[in-house]
């Protein structure tokens, strides 16, 4: 059994988050990556444990970027995974990223694709669902739990207002969320072997993109904090009604 | 040509989101010169014509149980056939659960450029550029889409229901479903409780309020002010609250028209998911706390003395 995870590179979560050349480009200066959280915590860490409830599963990484991925990659691999798939190519919308990945993956043969819930900086949401519609294979978005006998799955999903249990057979496309997993660390023999563990970088096929980022725009700052004191609470919901209307 | 807005029922009953994405689909429409269309897949008690009154002049109804249960798969093929036969040029959803497992699908089948939770009309002057958030909320991007087709998804709470004066004609849609190959096993409905992307006023608390036991006192404050609740990460985590109520940049965003924060520190993870809340209130006995450089109204105090007096003033307040 295989398991595709797809891994993607964002800012830390407490990077500064400004923007350079007239606001076109995002600022990289002094920003520190990181895995994408909810690719590693959840999507990843669950493929782990499937792997580590049977050892017949193998599990490849894939990303879609240029060389400065590769640290990221490598972390992904101390935590776990066999090897790793880096498509060579700058990454650009969802659309164009979906389509990177779905060619690799035709090839592949791959029974299970994990994603996170969405990338902590484009906010698409929307990488799973392409490829699945790419391969034509089922879409499970917002999983909070995963269970797996032989080929049929279990799975819970958020839906609005609430939650569903579904049971579909592999292959299958899956978005990972909170309650998949719970986040690790990496130890010291994931750190050593993952130096050795295949990183394959392949080059990306043509395709289109059919978004694409004029410039980007800081919110307005707060005008500063109206303070009212503790013992007079009748003030605070005075100012809630009649200045900010909101009560 | 044609606006196509998929219309979200849940048990039945038309989605508050869904008025609001009319609104917002009827007046793109209308920058465009052409018409505003709903779409709605499966069986509700609502009476449907009455959407004309936000401005959709057509409503199509795929009128079957089957689509009661939302299944991207047979909703793309469906809605990717409508979009064929009305030769929409833009298709709408919330940027909700629905709207997230359903658009992206649908992108790739009609080759459609996708825009995710945009907060704004888009400039359609030179171009089609949406304005939507990035960086879970700590900025946003202008995004052109290039596509002759379009598909957005509207962040919740950002454009608001208008009522107008209109009617809307329904017309059946007949299709042919395939049986699915997901398996639904069972739905668990969260029942009676507002939802949070939803809520015009939420209620939120942290690690501050010390633990589960005194909850009572955020619930309490949130009943008079008919609000959602929420909570951050860690209390989420120690499972004080359910998962689905943890707000912040790894949690859920939320852009309510009240925030109140009580006993949250207000780290930077946590902002990204709620600033862009129309008015933050903060509750917190240190007056170092950072989330009071976020807020528009502040109390320094003790929230366990705080918060039974406020819920009380409020009440009164209803009561008059
Ligand atoms: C990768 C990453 C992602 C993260 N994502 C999120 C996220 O999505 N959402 C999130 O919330 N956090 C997130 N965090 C965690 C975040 O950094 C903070 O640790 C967290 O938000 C703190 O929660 P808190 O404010 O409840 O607790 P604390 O930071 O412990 O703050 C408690 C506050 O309560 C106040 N307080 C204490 N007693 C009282 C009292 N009696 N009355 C009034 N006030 C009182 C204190 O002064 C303090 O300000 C993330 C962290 C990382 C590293």
């Amino acid at each position: 059994m295989k398991i595709l995870v797809c891994v993607s590179k964002s800012p830390d979560t407490t990077a500064k988050v400004a923007f350079t050349d007239n606001n076109t480009k995002f600022d990289n200066n002094g920003v520190q990556w990181i895995i994408n959280p909810y690719d590693e915590w959840y999507a990843l860490v669950r493929a782990i444990e499937l792997k580590e409830a049977n050892a017949a599963v193998t599990i490849h990484l894939i990303t879609v970027g240029l060389a400065d991925t590769d640290p990221i990659i490598r972390k992904a691999l101390a935590l776990g995974g066999d090897e790793a798939i880096r498509v060579n190519v700058e990454s650009q919308d969802s659309f164009f990223i979906a389509s990177q990945i779905a060619e690799v993956a035709k090839t592949g043969s791959y029974d299970l694709i994990f994603t996170g819930k969405e990338t902590i900086d484009f906010n698409g949401s929307s990488i799973g669902g392409m490829v699945a519609e790419f391969l034509q294979l089922p879409y499970i978005s917002l999983a909070t739990k995963f269970d797996l006998k032989e080929s049929v799955t279990t799975i819970t999903k958020e839906i609005e207002g609430g939650e569903e249990i579904c049971e579909v057979v592999l292959p299958i496309v899956v978005s990972c969320q909170k309650g998949m997993a719970e986040a690790r660390i990496p130890n010291m023999r994931g750190i050593m072997s993952a130096r050795t563990k295949p990183l394959k970088v392949v080059e990306p096929v043509i395709a289109n993109s059919l978004t694409s980022i004029d410039n980007f725009e800081l919110p307005p700052a707060k005008a500063g904090v109206k303070l009212i004191a503790a013992d007079n609470v009748e003030e605070l919901v005075r100012l809630l009604r009649e200045e900010a209307k909101v009560i | 040509m044609s606006v196509l807005i998929f219309v979200e029922i849940a048990d039945g009953r038309i989605k508050k989101t869904a008025l609001e994405l009319i609104s917002y689909g009827a007046k793109i429409a209308e920058l465009l010169n052409v018409s505003a269309q709903a779409v709605v897949l499966g069986t509700t008690q609502d009476d449907l014509s009455q959407l004309g009154n936000y401005g959709v002049k057509k409503i199509i109804h795929a009128d079957n149980e089957k689509l009661n249960q939302v299944e991207a798969e047979s909703y793309t093929k469906i809605i990717a056939e409508i979009v064929e036969q009305t030769a929409a040029k833009l298709v709408l959803f919330s940027n909700n659960i629905t709207g997230k497992s359903v658009a992206p699908r649908l992108s790739v089948r009609l080759k459609a450029g996708l825009v995710s939770g945009a907060v704004a009309l888009p400039r359609i002057t030179n171009g089609f550029v949406v304005k939507k958030t990035v960086f879970s909320g700590k900025a946003y991007a202008h995004v052109s889409i290039n596509s002759d087709v379009k598909i957005i998804t509207l962040n919740q709470n950002t454009y608001p229901a208008l009522a107008v004066e209109g009617t809307a004609v329904i017309e059946k849609f007949n299709f042919e479903i395939s049986t699915s190959k997901i398996k639904i096993i069972a739905i668990n409905k969260i029942s009676g409780e507002i939802p949070l992307t939803e809520a015009e006023i939420v209620v939120s608390a942290g690690r501050g309020l010390k633990g589960p036991e005194n909850w009572g006192l955020v619930t309490g404050l949130a009943k008079v002010l008919n609000a959602a609740t929420a909570c951050s990460r860690p209390v989420a985590d120690a499972n004080w609250r359910p998962h689905n109520e943890h707000v912040g940049q790894t949690g859920t965003t939320i852009a309510p028209t009240l925030y109140f924060a009580i006993g949250i520190s207000g780290a930077i993870q946590h902002l990204a998911g709620v600033n862009r809340s129309k008015v933050i209130v903060v509750i917190n006995k240190d007056a170092e706390a950072p989330f009071f450089k976020a807020a528009d109204y502040g109390i320094i105090g003790d929230a366990f003395e705080i918060l039974p007096k406020l819920t009380k003033a409020i009440s009164d307040i209803k009561n008059t």
